[in-house]
């Protein structure tokens, strides 16, 4: 019964998301204040009935119910209870349920938090959800149904894959898809927009803040995944341009790009076009993200189905999405006249340089991971295209980057004097060519021209964010807003991942060895010494659990735990990493065969600042959240009543975002 | 004891495709062999060469990150040429390339049809820049702002 | 508004280019080995322990099966190759890939042997030489020793018919050509 009321609670979410989609917009239209009004509570009632549907779909799967076909080729009576509720959105129909979900919550959240919005904008913006929401909801109730059930009831499921139980992996979706779903509301915005010609308005401000909480879930999502794939997958690595990967990346630098863009339009209305262009293209590469996943037009170890049926109706449902708003936009963005006077040496330019860095990194990305389709489609060659063709091209891309990080800061809007900047730069500048050639003589194994670059970048974009925050413009220091607050936090954390990934990729040390009982083997000061591997029996599992003990100049530093465990459901036995963490290395060891009675095949990893790499992502996404915090500049103009703060006098605060104020 | 091996499944059910991706999926793990080396640049030159050779039978992994049968006959071959038989990366790719085709390399030679891939990057921001330019020049000569 | 229609026009080549893709196999892997020399290798017989090298089989046409007792889909195309190989005369050499003798035999034995010659590949050496990377596949040579078709997968009654019957009266001719 739960699971048809599922079903049915669905059905009436759409019916909503269909009232949602067009009442409204034929308010705005016909000037009927009655429909208008009723976009949020639509919102709502999608929000409310969604939520009970995904409800019913997490009962079914802890009350065990087989009989539901999703249930059964998911679950199992064995699963612990915490991941029988994440099995939920651990294939394809559930997880499309979490997405729409996740987007009628989107939905809500846009209607209830830009009250000061004019109510026509407002309401065609929700619109424009509902009419996103509704071809989510179609293509679960018509291609990917989780209520589905089975005729015969088997009596137990066939168990998740092993890999999926893991607390790091269940919160890794959710995470994720709030970003990618989040990338809608900056999309209605956009087209809310072009489509009321509003640009007049202050839309950027609002837009912005809910794309920065897109952007920071985004990025923990992206880092949770790497974090996972290293100490889940056996071998250390934590990235490796795998397409599904790259589809979580790609939103996620347009995204970038985007939030900044949006701080120019917020602060000096221009760049209107191109902030609209990046809305629409930031959820278009979430919807294409949804598509490659999904269609099995790539190969790629994550993909969650590969079924071309479905795959057709995303790509039509992503052709008309993006279709039709690019279609608007070549109509509409003439309309934006707006135009300010800056010179080439900006806040303005230099942020728009930084864009067009993003953007070709992006392309980048993109371009590499369907370059294999585009050769098979045209009959040219089969080809593939993989982690050395990324690592190699991203670099020359990531160094202009990081200098215009810097850059941008300090930059003063509409016009600035090279000399000025060098008066501001010179500190951080000096700072940064001491430590990214002093930290590899000193204090790294050996000097590396690449470790230099690295390191360089790394500490421009953390010197430059960290003077930022202590002074802005100013001559002496002054108290942060909570915009630069933010801002240089995020910065920071983009240096401190920067510096993660320099370190460890350089000065990473992995070595298969043979080891017997009692043997050690020795990687710089560390040695690891083998004691035998025994025999366990856990609940749905047998384990082979060796012991390592490390030592760390002669003296014992921690014990090691690897794993080979055989799943009582799979074939192939999984490997437990045992992991020393922390913040300056990782030691990692895996365990290989039996070689004989008494030796195995060990793998044994130093991985250097490898931890830095998510603290740097955790840094990014506080940062974010923060720096959303900041009170709506006063100087935005609203069309309603003078609510508008009176505390624009006080520079400390605003000064943050340069002192030349148009 | 049977070793579970790549199985061409011909069928054109969907659940069978999905089964079978699992199966491939479960069974393209972390590899640890203890391979033996003359010098330290032969060591460097194996595992190159193993990140950037494919997997065949795997859904989107190099040489160096699968379990599978494939990879490690592969993984095999590759250490017997550069140990036994002295030979240098090149010779190693080729052996790979003429057997399997381009689709082995993740790191795709730069001929006719790939360059718009190698030189892609460069352009794109090239573009950019000029774009940039071009309007930044339109832009510094607008009148100042009055407020 | 003329430049504004770039983005569409990008968009729209993107969704070309992915709507051939879900047409596509992005598994499917064609064989550089088409129209080139049948490798060479130097197998033990599965029952005599002979050597056994393709080269003894210039002048005609002939076909190469990789199989193992432990493949599930060979079973599939087993009774298609014996019913093949009573109707036919054309050479079929089956090629036992990681196999063990006595499994392999014991398989023969109870699916019967379409194989003018069988050999045994126990480390997969002569595979790797073939571009082999799964089971079942087949090759067919010409009369010259030349490979000129690679079949990935099991062999079915549609492609039989369609495909290899058509090759090998084609290669039939050419070495009657080559005679003349």
């Amino acid at each position: 019964m739960i699971p048809e009321i599922g079903h049915f609670s669905l059905i009436v979410a759409l019916s909503f998301a269909f009232v949602l989609a067009t009442l409204p917009l034929i308010g705005v239209y016909k000037n009927n204040p009655a429909f208008i009004r009723l976009a949020k509570p639509a919102a709502f009632g999608q929000f409310a009935f969604m939520a009970f549907s995904f409800a019913c779909l997490i009962y079914a799967f802890t009350v065990n119910d087989f009989s539901v076909k999703y249930v059964a080729a998911n679950s199992n009576t064995q699963l612990p209870m915490i991941f029988k509720v994440s099995a939920t959105w651990g294939a394809h129909e559930g997880s499309l349920l979490l997405w729409a979900l996740i987007l009628a919550l989107w939905t809500l959240a846009a209607g209830f938090f830009s009250q000061s919005l004019p109510e026509n904008l407002r309401a065609t913006l929700l619109s424009i959800l509902g009419m996103v929401s509704i071809g989510f909801t179609f293509f679960i109730l018509l291609t990917s149904n989780p209520f589905e059930r089975l005729m015969e009831i088997p009596q137990e499921g066939r168990s998740l894959n092993p890999l999926l139980q893991d607390i790091g992996l269940a919160i890794h979706p959710p995470m994720l898809y709030v970003g990618y779903v989040g990338m809608a509301v900056a999309f209605a915005f956009a087209v809310a927009v072009l489509l009321r010609g509003e640009f007049k308005m202050a839309w950027a401000d609002w837009a912005r803040r809910f794309t920065v909480v897109a952007w920071a879930f985004l990025t923990l999502g992206i880092a949770l995944g790497s974090w996972w794939a290293y100490y889940e997958l056996g071998w250390g690595g934590w990235w490796f341009w795998d397409p599904v990967e790259n589809a979580s990346l790609l939103p996620w630098i347009i995204a970038t790009a985007l939030i900044h863009s949006l701080g120019v339009t917020a602060k000096r209305g221009i760049f209107q076009s191109w902030t609209i262009l990046l809305a629409i293209l930031a959820f278009a590469l979430s919807l294409l993200g949804t598509f490659l996943v999904r269609s099995g037009v790539l190969t790629s170890v994550h993909a969650f189905t590969s079924d071309p049926s479905r795959g057709v109706f995303i790509l039509v449902f992503l052709v008309i999405v993006v279709g039709v708003s690019l279609w608007i936009y070549s109509i509409k963005a003439h309309e934006i006249t707006k135009q300010k006077r800056f010179t080439f040496i900006s806040k303005e330019s230099f942020l728009l340089l930084n864009n067009v860095i993003l953007v070709a990194m992006m392309a980048t990305v993109l371009l590499g991971t369907i370059y294999p389709l585009i050769l098979d489609a045209l009959g040219l060659a089969k080809l593939s295209v993989g982690a050395p063709y990324f690592n190699t091209v991203m670099l020359p891309l990531t160094i202009p980057l990081a200098i215009m990080m810097g850059l941008g800061f300090f930059s003063q809007w509409i016009e600035d004097k090279p000399k000025r900047l060098l008066e501001k730069l010179w500190l951080p500048l000096f700072a940064s060519l001491l430590v990214a050639f002093l930290v590899p003589l000193l204090l790294l194994p050996e000097f590396s021209g690449l470790a230099v670059l690295g390191l360089f970048m790394s500490s421009w974009i953390a010197f430059t964010a960290l003077f930022w925050l202590l002074k802005g413009n100013h001559a002496k220091l002054v108290k942060p807003s909570m915009q630069n607050l933010g801002s240089s936090l995020a910065h920071i954390g983009f240096a401190v991942t920067l510096t993660g990934i320099t370190i460890t990729s350089l000065y990473s040390i992995e070595k298969d060895v043979r080891l017997d009982l009692g043997e050690r083997y020795q990687i710089n000061e560390y040695e690891f010494e083998f004691k035998g591997v025994s025999q366990k029996e856990v609940d749905n599992y047998l384990a082979s659990e060796g012991l390592i003990v490390v030592y760390q100049n002669g003296t014992e530093l921690t014990r090691l735990y690897p794993e080979k465990r055989m799943y009582l459901s799979q074939t192939m036995p999984m490997t437990e990493a045992g992991i020393d963490a922390q913040l300056s290395r990782d030691l990692f060891v895996a365990l290989g065969e039996r070689l004989t009675d008494t030796a195995w095949a060990v793998r044994l990893q130093y991985k250097p600042f490898v931890r830095w790499i998510w603290l740097g992502s955790i840094l990014m996404a506080l940062g974010g959240l923060i720096a959303i915090t900041q009170r709506r500049h006063a100087k935005v103009k609203v069309s309603q009543a003078p609510k508008a703060k009176s505390d624009n006098s006080n520079p400390a605060k605003t000064s943050g975002q340069g002192v030349a104020q148009a | 004891m049977k070793i579970k091996m790549q199985v061409h499944s011909w069928t054109s059910s969907m659940s069978a495709a999905l089964f079978a991706i699992l199966l491939f999926s479960t069974s393209c793990f972390a590899a640890i062999e203890t391979y033996q080396f003359d010098t330290a640049q032969q060591e460097a030159d194996y595992n190159q060469l193993i990140d950037e050779l494919r997997c065949l039978v795997c859904q989107n992994q190099n040489l160096a990150d699968s379990n599978a049968d494939l990879a490690k006959d592969l993984r095999q071959q590759v250490h017997k040429m550069l140990v036994t038989e002295k030979a240098n990366k090149q010779q190693i790719v080729d052996f790979m390339v003429a057997r399997y085709g381009e689709f082995v390399l993740y790191k795709p030679p730069v001929e006719n049809h790939t360059l718009l891939l190698w030189f892609g990057p460069m352009l794109f921001l090239l573009i950019g820049f000029f774009a940039l330019f071009s309007y930044v020049k339109r832009q510094k000569n607008l009148p100042a702002e009055v407020e | 508004m003329k430049k504004q229609l770039i983005p569409l026009g990008i968009f729209a080549a993107l969704v070309a280019f992915l709507a051939i893709g879900l047409t596509l196999d992005p598994q499917k892997l064609p064989s550089p080995l088409i129209g080139k020399p049948a490798a060479e290798f130097d197998l033990p017989e599965l029952y005599t322990q002979e050597p056994f090298s393709p080269s003894q089989l210039q002048g005609k046409p002939w076909i190469l099966n990789i199989w193992a007792s432990w493949c599930v889909s060979c079973r599939q195309e087993h009774k298609l190759l014996v019913d093949f190989s009573k109707g036919n005369q054309t050479i079929i050499v089956g090629l036992n890939y990681k196999d063990t003798p006595d499994e392999a035999k014991a398989w023969l034995k109870e699916l019967g042997n379409p194989y003018t010659i069988t050999v045994e590949d126990p480390q997969g050496k002569a595979g790797i030489d073939w571009g082999v990377y799964g089971v079942p596949e087949t090759f067919v040579i010409d009369a010259r020793g030349i490979i000129r078709h690679k079949f990935t997968g099991p062999l079915t009654k549609k492609r039989l018919r369609e495909e290899l019957l058509p090759l090998l009266a084609e290669f039939e001719k050419e070495a009657i050509q080559d005679e003349n």
